[in-house]
């Protein structure tokens, strides 16, 4: 079978390149049927993916040894659900992943302008480049399909990554980072076809909301495998692999507000364009980083020959990109301006500056170990501090902008009609604060700032809807007739509560470690812990030891939990498993790590009690509710879409 | 390895109808321009964005000014310009003045 993969991998690297040279030829010299024949190559192009993947899973699912990508990533006593995870578990199976998505978005994308052919017309061309690199890398590079005489067993997977949320996490993170090359294989063919119109943004507007939904959702997940599975009690860590996920998922933020003021004023379309290619190449990036090993990171393969490929294609985007536009500076001209500094667009603008500067001082603190290696050949990194100081100085402006923003009206505001706005919000966070001074919470400033100004957001926010549904007459048709508005006021409603997630369970955490025999107790932040007893339990892969922990609060039994670790006798590796109680009173959890289990049964446990963490993974729900609201269709603007464009042939 | 190499050949004998469809279905070359918008399309496009901008700003300030965002005076100022701009727009899309553009555009 590993035959048939490499020959499908053939093909895709066959047709991908057709739709590259065909699609170019046919969109230079206007050559109709080759246009439609380049497309059809995009289309049949995921299908011979799709039989290349369908036999790695095949394999993977028959534990079928003599495939090497197989023997290394499973053993043969390794639960089915995680045997067959280990697709996207190694470097070559993501590769494939990358290139399965890639394939499916980009024929799925012009299945759906199918009736347009001329806005495709150079997009196919763009799609089929990069697809090109993937399926270069997995035919001669990496390739998935290699063989070798089965040994007895396979190497097993690493422990960390047998978790359920290693199910989803790396899909949804590929499904996002992917799907960032639509918008910008649309822009970029816009460009090729000097047409400056808003075709590309139109045809694109829910993609770029998809692949943004899919990267938060997929950071979310894997925040909390790292909360529920590292076991160092956290759920980001500034990894560099974390980051170059934070990274383009912050540019497309940027690019989802300041595409609307190109929509509603023609401004910004040079930066919009800037935006998506950026976009894209910091998700190229991301996957190099995860794929290359250059940084040290508990998500990175080992080092691999993958790194040059991907600095080399990278740098052909980036020179690719920047040439283009700026070919294309004249063409991209708005005739409009900036009519006051106190106006809905230029909060957008300084939303969307303090968003790049928050993403480049990020990629700064990636790059900077090469960086140094490269100059001194020593590596020194940046840590925790760097980040959180950023993170301070332009995430809190941010969030305080999230509230200003709705209150702002279009083109200008008034003094006087922004205090009539600007009254309750500030009044409510005010008194926020004054009252979370008055209660102690001043230990912490980021904190309490973050507190107060998700205040403020909250107050603008449900504001924004009572003061909509007066001038609406019902918040159906309020939502209905403004999708996008109040779908992205829900996703700011979903980062309120991240920012008080993410501000009680760091900056008013409680940690207490403790050496414990059986009977005796600790205590935490009102909690008081008590070691009862030590056992074990062989897993269908594992053997695992744990400790039962009796958790009462006030003299009452709220929970029992069991903190322990699990030998894996096939990867010669062990695991933490962290025990946590999820406490309904304070959003917060009671959070339990074995840090050591000595053969006298001594346990040395570290308790971390955690406000408000469930919050974080509550705004998650909220963020992919609001999103929905904003991505669903609109018949109205469907209507009028359909009549603008009804007699130019696209 | 018979059959894997069967399969593959089905595969690739699928892919090459699939990329040669275009032809077959059309092998004459009468109608193989792919069309592109000219210059009065590429105009009316810009209209009718513009058209939009222009109706889409005016539902805005409708909206802000009804949620009390934007002062009465404020908002006098800001509908007569918008107004003519959406009129404006709207009058330019109008079939006797796309023909007047078209006339322009020939004897131009």
């Amino acid at each position: 079978m590993a035959a048939l993969g490499r020959a499908a991998l053939l093909l895709s690297l066959g047709l991908v390149a057709y739709a590259l040279v065909g699609g170019s030829l046919a969109a230079w010299k206007r050559k109709r049927r080759l246009a439609l024949s380049a497309q059809n190559a995009l289309i049949a192009a995921f299908g011979t993916t799709l039989v290349a993947a369908a036999v790695l899973w095949i394999a993977l699912a028959r534990r079928d040894l003599s495939f090497v990508y197989v023997a290394q990533h499973i053993s043969r006593s390794l639960p089915l659900g995680y045997t067959l995870s280990a697709f996207w578990g190694g470097q070559e199976g993501s590769l494939l992943l990358w290139l399965l998505v890639l394939t499916g978005y980009s024929a799925l994308a012009v299945w759906l302008n199918r009736r347009s052919p001329e806005l495709v017309a150079w997009t196919v061309p763009v799609l089929g480049g990069v697809a090109v690199f993937f399926a270069f890398m997995l035919c001669f590079v990496s390739t998935p399909f290699a063989t070798a005489p089965a040994p007895a067993d396979g190497a097993g997977m690493d422990p960390a990554l047998q978790n359920p949320y290693m199910l989803a996490h790396p899909p949804m993170l590929y499904l996002g980072y992917v799907g960032l090359t639509i918008p910008f294989a649309f822009a970029m063919g816009a460009l090729l076809a000097r047409r400056t119109d808003e075709r590309w943004i139109v045809a694109t507007r829910r993609w770029t909301l998809a692949a943004w939904t899919f990267l938060g959702v997929g950071q979310l997940l894997g925040a909390h495998w790292a909360y529920v599975e590292i076991g160092w009690g956290g759920y980001y860590a500034w990894d560099p692999v974390e980051n170059a996920a934070l990274m383009p998922w912050l540019a497309a933020t940027a690019f989802l507000h300041s595409v609307m003021i190109q929509e509603k004023r023609g401004m910004l379309k040079v930066w919009n364009v800037v935006l998506v290619a950026l976009a894209f190449c910091l998700s190229l990036f991301g996957t190099f980083l995860t794929r290359s090993g250059v940084i040290n990171s508990i998500h990175s393969f080992t080092k691999s020959p993958l790194g040059g490929w991907f600095l080399g294609f990278i740098v052909v985007v980036v020179v690719f990109s920047v040439a283009l536009i700026y070919l294309r500076l004249p063409l991209l001209r708005a005739r409009t301006k900036l009519e006051s500094l106190v106006s809905r667009e230029a909060t957008f603008l300084y939303n969307n500056l303090l968003l790049v500067a928050l993403a480049l001082t990020i990629l700064w603190g990636v790059v900077y170990p090469l960086l140094t290696q490269a100059v001194n050949g020593t590596t020194r990194s940046v840590s925790k501090p760097y980040y959180d100081f950023f993170l301070h100085s332009f995430g809190l402006p941010l969030l305080l902008l999230m509230g200003i923003g709705p209150l702002v009206a279009w083109r200008r505001a008034s003094l006087r009609a922004l205090g009539k706005t600007f009254a309750v919000p500030a009044a409510f966070s005010v008194v926020t604060g004054v009252v979370l001074l008055a209660l102690g919470f001043g230990s912490s400033v980021p904190g309490l700032l973050a507190y107060t100004f998700s205040a403020f957001v909250a107050a603008s926010i449900v504001l924004e809807f009572v003061r909509g549904r007066r001038a609406a007459g019902s918040i159906f048709r309020l939502v209905g007739r403004n999708r996008r508005r109040y779908g992205g006021y829900v996703v700011h409603a979903a980062v309120v509560l991240l920012a008080i997630g993410i501000a009680g369970s760091s900056a008013y955490q409680t940690i207490r470690e403790q050496s414990l025999k059986p009977g005796q107790s600790m205590r935490a932040a009102g909690y008081t812990l008590t070691y009862e007893s030590l056992g074990t339990r062989q897993l269908q892969n594992a053997q695992q030891t744990s400790a039962t922990i009796s958790v009462t609060r006030g003299g009452s039994h709220v929970a029992t939990l069991h903190p322990g670790k699990s030998w894996f006798p096939v990867e010669q590796s062990s695991s933490n498993d962290v025990s946590i109680y999820h406490d309904p009173r304070s959003l917060g959890d009671v959070y339990t790590i074995a840090d050591g289990i000595a053969r006298n049964g001594t346990l040395d446990l570290k308790v971390l009690v955690k406000p408000l963490v469930n919050l974080v993974w509550a705004a998650g729900f909220v963020f992919v509710f609001g999103a929905l609201v904003a991505m669903w269709p609109d018949a109205v603007e469907q209507r009028r879409l359909v009549e603008r464009y009804a007699a130019v042939p696209v | 390895m018979t059959v894997a190499l069967v399969l593959a050949a089905v595969l690739a004998v699928a892919a090459v109808v699939a990329v040669a469809r275009p032809f077959l279905r059309e092998p004459s070359t009468a109608r193989d321009r792919l069309d592109e918008p000219g210059e009065l399309e590429r105009r009316r496009l810009s209209l009718a964005e513009e058209r939009d901008r222009a109706l889409l700003a005016l539902k805005e300030l409708e909206f802000d000014h009804r949620t009390g965002k934007i002062s009465d005076g404020d908002y006098r100022r800001l509908v007569g310009p918008l107004r003519r701009r959406a009129a404006e727009a709207l009058r330019a899309l109008e079939p006797r003045a796309q023909a007047r553009h078209a006339r322009v555009g020939k004897s131009g």
